[in-house]
């Protein structure tokens, strides 16, 4: 990590703003699908697309770079790691349903297999690839400055800021879009298949926004804590909140909070910005797991004595 | 103590003591990896490899700094890595099961929590700079594994392979089953706390082979291989200990054999080329077997079927002597002459069917009378047991028996005489025939 340290010696505000600006687009997208993994109880089903997208990704960028139009930008890294984010839950249903084998291993197969296929990838193509693994594992958002500019409404912002920019939008835009039939599918099985809304086909959609939004927090905070950005919010909101409008507007506040208070820690710390944005992110889960007004440790401690009402209904599976 | 087997150790070449690595990682992962299959806890081992990080960055810290204090001699220290990964490591799974107690949050979202935030606050200590050792745990070293390595390997896996042999059975029983498990007097909290503390060496010794993020590929992969080629524990046990160990040499030795490729994922894929096969061909849950299985059992159901029918012909011409016609046939399956054609040559393949007078009459075969007079008493029993007993109405009970005709073996069907008193006939009246070779003598 040494590039920080000098990086950081001085950091103009702009770009600050820059890297606040990436990881809240980044989580927000995340934030407003992960919701309903965690609602659905499908977070680990995120956590196995996020590693799965790896493949997709290096076998995008090695076409691209025979046409010799490699970029970290390309639209084309979205489809390729969408298609194998969704080739993952294709696996994952495979395994499942034609073996006796259990969704969980299944899910681990299809994650493990997949992601050690885009590492092997990485390592024999390595020289023609400029995809660092160092970059997988850690994200990239401190390499921003590094991409060429675009200007908009007089101000410049470098390139992948504004495709994490409309990733993000476009994510929370369609599951805005899709409320109802997310809602319903998720909560009510039936009621969803008296509507017609085809459970199966949702659930595909939703796999295939969770690869949309997993490819921008890849390159943000690295492969493996994109599974934070996915969960945090919405774990965090559930333990704040019943109702499923406020619960995705407070998995959004946590994306804002968490970017905001992460930039600043990795500033203060000199330590990665994707740990430290899940770092806040981790903190505010804390804050909420102990002070959170529906399923706060101490509210309901303070309840217990009071003597009010019933103990909620809070039982381990 | 660790000095001494390390300066043994360290006169090795490097692939053998990589082979060594494979060995004391197939046997952790094998074994523990059968529990955590079977108890749908697969994802807890990947959550496991990531609470560990932090421990094993803190592990090198400390262990650097006793060093320079002058407490123990080398840098990294497996025994003080270890112990450090081990806190971290059960931490982790406290608070997974805390957060259990406490919130609403289900299984999935608080491994996801736990793992993320984990690994974070480990990535986050490389601010205070990044220890020489621990990109061998982050991607994985078996290529490049140094004798001091072998020993924290080494000794995590004589540890969990003795712990297995003394609490195998109670460890089982709470696997399956902690209510009995309690029942039988055995401290649940503490075998379980036991079997997180395991998991946890395993999980170590799995990273520095293939990597945190590949830890689930030698944990679950040969283990649910193994599910799938067995049904007994032991067996399991043994063929998930082998896949590992197999995968582990063969991709250490394939990932020598060219620059470039790196020994975690080769392992992890020759995992998953054994899981693949066993998904394919295992002789009893694998693909191929099962639908060679489905396909033979619909065709034992349709000849049962055809020989069931070709006998309420002969019984309702009173069994003649020189069979039945092709076209009573046709006409009691409700078939054209061609398909019935194709059904008779079926039944003639299979020995059950003589057909006299220029193929025009059917007569049925010693096996063939065996079958059919076997295959009627099971639907007329099944029928009778249906209307007594679960209380059907005689019009109702037909399709019901012909679905459960066909399912239950002999044993059953005895018993289920017994209970029905050795009834004669079936709630239509129609005589139920005893099992024979021969048809029944002429009503008339």
């Amino acid at each position: 990590m040494d590039y920080l340290a000098a990086d950081f010696v001085y950091v103009p505000t702009k770009l600050l703003v820059w890297f606040g600006l990436a990881c809240f687009f980044t989580a927000l997208g995340c934030s407003q699908v992960g919701t309903f993994l965690v609602m659905r109880r499908m977070s680990l089903v995120g956590d196995a697309i996020s590693h799965s997208v790896l493949p997709g990704i290096v076998i995008a960028f090695l076409i691209l770079s025979k046409f010799g139009k490699a970029s970290l930008d390309s639209p084309w890294l979205l489809i390729g790691a969408g298609l194998s984010g969704l080739l993952a839950t294709v696996l994952i249903e495979l395994i499942h349903y034609r073996s006796r084998i259990k969704q969980d291993a299944a899910i681990g197969i299809s994650f493990t297999s997949l992601f050690a296929l885009g590492v092997l990838l990485l390592g024999i193509y390595a020289k023609k690839v400029d995809l660092d693994p160092d970059c997988v594992i850690f994200g990239q958002v401190e390499y921003l400055q590094g991409y060429p500019r675009v200007e908009w409404l007089g101000m410049e912002f470098p390139r992948p800021l504004v495709s994490f920019a409309v990733v993000g939008v476009t994510a929370t835009v369609i599951v805005a879009v899709l409320y109802r039939i997310l809602l319903v599918t998720s909560f009510d099985p039936s009621l969803a298949t008296s509507y017609r809304y085809f459970p199966a086909l949702v659930q595909l959609v939703l796999m295939g926004l969770t690869s949309f939004v997993v490819v921008s927090a890849f390159q943000a905070v690295g492969a493996i804590l994109v599974i934070a950005l996915l969960i945090l919010p919405g774990a965090t909101a559930y333990l704040c909140a019943n109702r499923l409008p406020m619960i995705l507007l407070l998995a959004g506040v946590h994306a804002l909070l968490s970017s905001v208070f992460g930039v600043l820690l990795a500033l203060k710390l000199e330590i990665n910005t994707g740990a430290a944005v899940v770092l806040a992110g981790g903190g505010l889960f804390t804050l909420a797991w102990l002070f959170g007004p529906v399923d706060g440790v101490v509210l309901r401690a303070w309840r217990r004595r009071a003597g009010e009402g019933m103990e909620p209904d809070a039982v381990p599976e | 103590m660790n000095v001494i087997l390390a300066e043994g150790l360290s006169g090795l070449s490097g692939t053998v003591m990589a082979l060594i690595a494979s060995l004391a990682l197939g046997v952790t992962s094998g074994l523990l990896g059968t529990y955590v299959v079977l108890r749908r806890e697969s994802l807890f081992g990947d959550m496991l490899s990531h609470a560990v990080f932090p421990g094993v960055v803190g592990g090198f810290f400390v262990s650097g700094w006793m060093a320079r204090m002058g407490w123990v001699e080398s840098e990294k220290n497996p025994l003080v890595i270890l112990s450090c990964a081990l806190v971290a490591g059960v931490l982790g799974a406290l608070v997974v099961t805390v957060l259990g107690y406490t919130t609403r949050l289900k299984q999935d979202a608080r491994l996801g929590v736990v793992l993320s935030v984990f690994f974070a606050a480990g990535i986050a200590m490389f601010g205070f700079g990044q220890p020489a050792g621990v990109n061998g745990f982050l991607y994985g070293q078996t290529g490049a594994i140094d004798a001091t390595d072998l020993v924290l390997v080494l000794g995590a896996a004589a540890i969990v392979v003795v712990s297995i042999l003394i609490f195998h059975r109670p460890l089982l029983v709470v696997s399956f089953d902690d209510g009995f498990a309690h029942n039988l007097g055995y401290r649940v909290m503490g075998l379980t706390l036991m079997f997180s503390v395991l998991l946890t060496m395993a999980v170590v010794v799995a990273m520095q082979a293939v990597g945190v993020v590949l830890v689930s590929a030698m944990l679950i992969t040969p283990a649910a291989t193994a599910h799938l080629m067995t049904d007994r524990f032991p067996r399991m046990m043994m063929l998930s200990v082998l896949f590992t160990v197999g995968a582990g040499v063969i991709g250490t030795l394939i990932s020598g054999t060219k620059e470039g490729l790196a020994t975690g994922p080769v392992i992890a894929l020759c995992a998953t080329a054994i899981f693949v096969t066993a998904y394919l061909f295992a002789p009893r849950y694998g693909l191929v077997a099962r639908f060679w299985h489905d396909r033979s059992q619909r065709k034992r159901i349709q000849r049962e079927n055809i020989l069931k029918d070709l006998y309420r012909v002969l019984e309702r011409e009173g069994f003649p002597a020189e069979g039945a016609s092709v076209s009573a046939f046709a006409a009691e399956r409700r078939l054209d002459p061609g398909s019935a054609e194709r059904e008779l040559k079926m039944l003639e393949g299979a020995g059950d069917l003589i057909r006299g007078n220029g193929g025009e009459k059917l007569v049925l075969s010693e096996e063939g009378w065996g079958h059919a007079s076997r295959v009627v008493r099971n639907h007329r029993l099944w029928e009778l047991y249906l209307t007594n007993e679960a209380e059907y109405q005689a019009d109702h009970v037909h399709d019901d028996a012909e679905i459960v005709e066909h399912l239950l073996g002999e044993e059953a069907i005895k018993r289920l005489e017994e209970e029905l008193g050795f009834p004669e006939t079936d709630p239509h009246g129609s005589p139920i025939p005893q099992p024979s070779s021969t048809p029944p003598q002429p009503t008339s």
